[in-house]
């Protein structure tokens, strides 16, 4: 069954939609919505399997999954779970669940896959740096005022627009 | 009464099955705004397509009018959200690598979730990124955990630094949020390259965003005009949310679990004592502070006492139950765990301890040691105090 991909959703109803997830995690929860602490516990559940001693001995490792404590027994998990079903019950609807490489068209599949690994490293290292990703940190924060969030969230924008310039041959001709 | 705590009511099984539900409608809000398709996010540093921006900023507003709109109907309890504990500067640099990161790999920790669920290969490769490189910053911590530690404050909002109040900051952000929307727009006719192909499946038409806006300006200013309860009326609107505490008097400590607690190490103890300055200067007990009644309804007071470590434990004093019950209830309405009041505050204190004495030594009776517990019964007194070590802070991020 091939399916046309739809296109996607006024970005203010989105984002309202959102706004409503968000509120309710909130509102259920005590706190907002994230993804990158749950990613940080893969990381541990997979180092655990090869070296339980070294997440033992590393301070932020250790948090989540010293000794006996398993990194996934944590409701963040839950939520990226959550987060990967809706993602694809979404793609499916919307006929954009499809195998592909998305990428500017001035490079090619493996330089694009390259950086895509760089990038996420950058994103990853960045993400514990400022204890949450965009959706941890800037969004969830953000609704609740937090002054940190805002300050974050203003820097990644100026991280990302600082660098742009300088690598536009990866997305330009794209859009 | 919201905040409610989904796996302290259904259970960790339950809890985690509403993370689960409230994952996917997460993932089914990015997917519909197209992030998970890197070009469009990208897009965003070219100012060619504002689609993160947008939403994104779509998504705070909603949520925070949503937040602050139920607080001021008394619906939620803000004290007991948890918000993202500020760390300045670490954020700050964090921030500035992840957006470099952003651009290079075209997603964040979240979009790219949603873009390996619709099976893309680009997607797939920045998030085994993401995962190397959450391990390589443990790693790499021991050289600047200083600074990683630095610059921390503790629930610090916005309408803090500002010295506003909350739906005077909320009113701000919401209308610029609304400056930055039209903006946006502007910014992307003047980029949009041809063929972007910009239909949206939802026609929206000029007048639908304006009723859009002016719904959301006329929210912000209801929370402004309503404000955030004070501790007064938020007790009338909680009242029976802790009242049963009262009434049963759990949260009244004898005084020799006072000595108990006093004598614990790994207790943080805040004793506040409410009687009048001569009554204090006459006899307290040591490290007790004398506090007025009004304090206890001086945000700047109280901030520090919510920020306790989970292991802080507050503990006042007063003359007659109805001063010490009102502060408690202050402190409770304002989100200070593990609050209890002296039983009969100091009227017995000497009458108990008078003519006590350790192996024939006589004892200071303003910090009795620990051995003063060995005279008495084990069973003099109930235990009372419960430490609840529930961390509001930190979030699903750590």
């Amino acid at each position: 069954m091939k399916k046309i991909a739809k296109p996607v959703k006024n970005p203010y109803f989105a984002g309202s939609i959102l706004g409503v997830v968000l509120f309710s995690a909130y509102a259920l929860t005590h706190s907002g919505l994230g993804a990158s602490g749950a990613i940080s516990r893969i990381h541990v559940a997979l180092t655990k399997l090869l070296w339980q001693s070294h997440v033992d001995v590393i301070s932020t490792f250790a948090v989540m999954g010293a000794g006996d404590t398993n990194p996934l027994d944590h409701a963040s998990v839950f939520l990226l779970i959550g987060t990967f079903a809706g993602g694809m019950i979404s793609a499916w609807f919307n006929g954009r669940l499809k195998v592909e490489i998305l990428k500017g068209p001035q490079i090619s599949n493996v330089q694009r896959l390259i950086f895509a690994l760089l990038g996420g490293l950058i994103m990853g290292y960045g993400a514990r740096f400022a204890r949450g990703c965009t959706s941890g940190q800037a969004l969830s924060g953000g609704a609740v005022l937090s002054l940190g969030s805002w300050a974050f969230m203003f820097s990644v924008f100026t991280g990302g627009y600082a660098v742009a310039y300088f690598v536009r041959r990866l997305w330009a001709g794209s859009n | 009464m919201l905040p409610i705590d989904v796996i302290a009511v259904l259970g960790k099984f339950g809890g985690y099955a509403v993370f689960v539900l409230i994952g996917i409608g997460f993932g089914v809000s990015l997917e519909l705004a197209g992030f998970g398709d890197s070009r469009r996010l990208a897009a965003q540093f070219y100012l060619k397509d504002m689609t993160v921006l947008k939403t994104m900023f779509t998504g705070i507003v909603v949520a925070a009018l949503l937040i602050f709109l139920s607080a001021a109907f008394g619906i939620l309890d803000f004290a007991q959200i948890s918000v993202t504990q500020t760390f300045l500067w670490p954020g700050i640099i964090g921030g500035l690598i992840m957006g470099v990161g952003f651009i290079v790999g075209g997603y964040c920790p979240g979009t790219s979730l949603v873009s390996v669920a619709s099976l893309k290969i680009d997607g797939l490769f920045f998030l085994i990124g993401t995962i190397l490189g959450a391990g390589f910053f443990g790693e790499s911590l021991p050289a600047f955990e200083d600074f990683w530690n630095s610059s921390f404050t503790d629930r610090y909002l916005v309408s803090d630094w500002l010295g506003w109040s909350i739906g005077a900051t909320l009113f701000a952000v919401t209308l610029m949020a609304l400056v930055m929307f039209y903006g946006a727009e502007k910014v992307e006719e003047f980029f949009r390259t041809k063929g972007t192909g910009k239909v949206w499946s939802w026609k929206i038409t000029r007048r639908s965003y304006l009723y859009g806006a002016a719904a959301l300006v006329f929210t912000a200013s209801l929370v402004w005009l309503i404000g955030q309860p004070d501790p007064v009326r938020k007790w009338n609107l909680m009242e029976n949310r802790y009242s049963a505490q009262l009434s049963s008097r759990d949260v009244f400590i004898h005084p020799l679990e006072y000595v108990k607690t006093y004598n614990e190490a790994s207790i943080k103890l805040v004793t506040l004592d409410i009687r009048s300055e001569n009554e204090f200067k006459n006899f307290h007990l040591t490290g007790s502070e004398n506090v007025k009644p009004e304090n206890f309804l001086d945000p700047k007071f109280v901030a520090p006492l919510s920020h306790l470590p989970s292991q802080g434990v507050v503990i006042l004093i007063a003359d007659n139950d109805s001063v010490s019950v009102q502060a408690w209830k202050y402190l409770k309405v304002q989100g200070v765990n593990n609050v209890y009041i002296l039983e009969n505050g100091l009227n017995d204190w000497n009458k108990l301890f008078e003519g006590k004495t350790i192996s024939g030594k006589s004892f200071n009776v303003a910090s009795p040691p620990s051995e003063v517990l060995g005279l008495f019964p084990k069973d003099v007194f109930t235990p009372k105090i419960k430490i609840s070590n529930k961390k509001r802070s930190g979030g699903l991020c750590s």
